[in-house]
């Protein structure tokens, strides 16, 4: 209902600001124009950095300063007792990629915990669904000419504000 | 809005609305507790409180407060550690994996199942750290500069990948959970009326909005982290078993142990799931969400992960004979007929036979039924780590040596007590924390809603 009026007002020469609902709508984001996330490649950065500072500090750790001696079997090369540093190295990187990522997130969407609600109506984490667009952003499209086109749209409520 | 066959039950009953969703959920959080919610606290709490004195009796007076002799040095403790993380298995089983496979029934129990998860291995994490005697140098434990010199921890020992395993599987389903939560602490936020209320809930939400950005990130975020958190998820019970495997003590030394960890994990972790939700859609007026079809479901896991298990089992005693060593040969050849006989029976019947029992479609669907069974799991599922813990090293290569092992009251009062904290955080997670992952289930209501499904325009074209 929201995918569909959305279309047609986009098509309509209407650049819709943001949507707000209480789940995700699959397939909104290239209608309103949302670009995917690069979340994903972060995470992998986050990762590597992580396997990374694993072998750094276990490399350091066992082999170059204390090569430690265990059951006649020293430390003497990373490589060949590599089996041995893999969960530890697996682990640590992905301690590094969730976190990372999970802080990148919040701070992307600028949800932390001291943040006010952002949203324009409490309803909309509910069971309402708000398109919001903004004059400011279609100098393109009049008041009139965006009234006739949300009339076909079939809203529930419309709530017209002046932003300073 | 994706649509499913026909024959497949909806997963949401009755005639609800995006609205009632929220109604139901929210409902007894923003009510009053009923009566039953105060007695059972107040149980939990003080069997919690008794855990915790006992806790720091052994601290003050030292572990030998426990039962353990110089023959058998790990018993209850580890016992218990592990079947703790093991229950600990299921929550990001069901969030991590099931997301991966898709699978929808998951939404209604995965709040829950993570959450139980967190706490069980808050009481998993507790062991191993009272097992040090000195719980103040705990943080010995991590690779941290220190004034001793060139001394490091021992990155070689499974010990310390443990170490690492569990902090990242915690802190790592700490993160998943919460993620979730997010949106839904939004949504009480957003209905609350009392001042004080609506304060901590906006302080819990960080001031989500629900914008189709942010959506369009937690999708992904959600995505990845399932893709994490499940490697890690079999990483965390392949380390555990590692704790033993990589011994060279007769019943321990397994290559089979991974696997056959894992296995055992996600079945006790199951049957753990099985037990509160029962309760909780009962007590909490749910049953359109959590109802039979999603009890099979889990009911069939079980069934699948038991006969792992099963099969492991006979395995193992297959191949300690086949194997030709002696001293493997008798670790088993005593765990089946020694003095703890008892032990390893229990555990055969509550894991290998019941369930078996599932593979019966009216059993399986039956919910008194499955919640006996999930009781007679999670009893198994302790005795087979007291049994691999217990038999195999209170015989000793030296007849001298041999032992067994007694519990002390502390032994008792501290796996008690974890029960009970672990309860009592479940609790409080039910009263004050959405318990179904609310805003997630509405996706699925016009796909999977009873009514919705029943109506004559579902396999329409639109």
């Amino acid at each position: 209902m929201l995918k569909s009026s959305a279309k047609k007002l986009v098509s309509g020469g209407v650049k819709i600001s943001e949507v707000y609902s209480p789940f995700p709508i699959h397939g909104i984001d290239p209608i309103i124009g949302v670009k995917g996330t690069r979340l994903g490649i972060m995470a992998f950065l986050y990762g590597l950095t992580g396997l990374s500072l694993a072998t750094i500090g276990m490399y350091y750790f066992m082999v170059v300063e204390w090569k430690m001696n265990i059951g006649g079997k020293p430390n003497f090369s990373y490589v060949e007792n590599i089996l041995a540093f893999i969960p530890v190295s697996f682990e640590f990187t992905v301690l590094c990629a969730a976190h990372g990522m999970a802080i990148t997130y919040f701070l992307l969407n600028r949800t932390l915990p001291v943040m006010p609600a952002q949203n324009p109506d409490p309803r909309t984490t509910d069971d309402k669904f708000v398109m919001e667009i903004r004059l400011s952003e279609n100098h393109g499209v009049t008041e009139e000419k965006l009234d006739e086109l949300l009339k076909d749209t079939g809203f529930v409520e419309l709530e017209k504000k002046v932003i300073e | 809005m994706q649509k499913e066959a026909a024959i497949r039950e909806p997963l949401i009953l009755g005639n609800k609305t995006y609205h009632d969703v929220t109604e139901d959920v929210c409902g007894p959080i923003e009510g009053k507790a009923p009566r039953m919610w105060y007695i059972l606290f107040t149980i939990a709490l003080v069997i919690g409180l008794y855990g915790v004195g006992s806790i720091m009796y052994l601290l003050g007076t030292g572990i030998g407060v426990w039962g353990l002799n110089k023959t058998i040095g790990w018993a209850w403790d580890i016992t218990n550690f592990v079947w703790w993380v093991g229950i600990g298995h299921a929550g990001t089983l069901i969030s991590a994996v099931l997301l991966l496979f898709r699978q929808k029934w998951r939404m209604a129990i995965n709040r829950s199942a993570e959450a139980m998860t967190i706490f069980a291995v808050f009481m998993a994490g507790t062991f191993p750290l009272i097992h040090m005697g000195r719980l103040w140098v705990g943080y010995w434990v991590l690779p941290i500069p220190n004034h001793f010199g060139s001394l490091w921890v021992n990155f070689n020992s499974p010990l310390l990948w443990d170490v690492f395993a569990i902090s990242t599987y915690l802190s790592v389903s700490l993160v998943f959970w919460y993620i979730g939560l997010i949106p839904d602490f939004a949504t009480i936020r957003d209905r609350a009326k009392k001042p004080v209320a609506k304060r901590m809930y906006s302080i819990l939400s960080f001031g989500w909005s629900g914008k189709a950005k942010h959506w369009n990130r937690f999708e992904l975020v959600s995505l990845v982290l399932a893709g994490l958190a499940t490697p890690l998820v079999f990483s965390v019970h392949s380390i555990v078993s590692f704790d033993f495997a990589t011994s060279v003590v007769p019943g321990w030394h397994t290559t089979i142990f991974p696997p056959y960890f894992v296995a055992g994990a996600v079945f006790s972790g199951f049957a753990m799931v099985q037990t509160l939700l029962l309760v909780m859609r009962k007590a909490m007026n749910l049953e359109a969400y959590i109802h039979t079809k999603h009890v099979e479901y889990m009911n069939i896991v079980i069934m699948v992960t038991g006969s792992i298990v099963g099969t492991a089992y006979i395995t193992e005693l297959f191949i300690s004979w086949y194997s030709g060593v002696e001293y493997e040969a008798y670790a088993f050849l005593n765990r089946a007929t020694g003095p703890y006989w008892w032990a390893y029976w229990s555990m055969m019947t509550c894991n290998v036979i019941s369930p078996q029992l599932m593979w019966i479609r009216r059993l399986r669907r039956s919910l008194l039924f499955t919640f006996f069974i999930s009781i007679v799991v999670n009893i198994g599922m302790w005795f087979e780590r007291y049994v691999i813990i217990v038999t195999s090293i209170h015989r000793d290569y030296i007849p001298a040596a041999w032992s067994m092992h007694y519990p002390s009251h502390i032994d008792i009062a501290v796996y008690i007590g974890t029960i009970g904290l672990f309860f009592t955080f479940f609790l409080l997670f039910a009263r004050y924390f959405p318990v179904l992952a609310l805003n997630e289930v509405k996706t699925i209501l016009k796909g999977s809603g009873q009514s919705y499904k029943e109506s004559p325009d579902y396999y329409k074209h639109h």
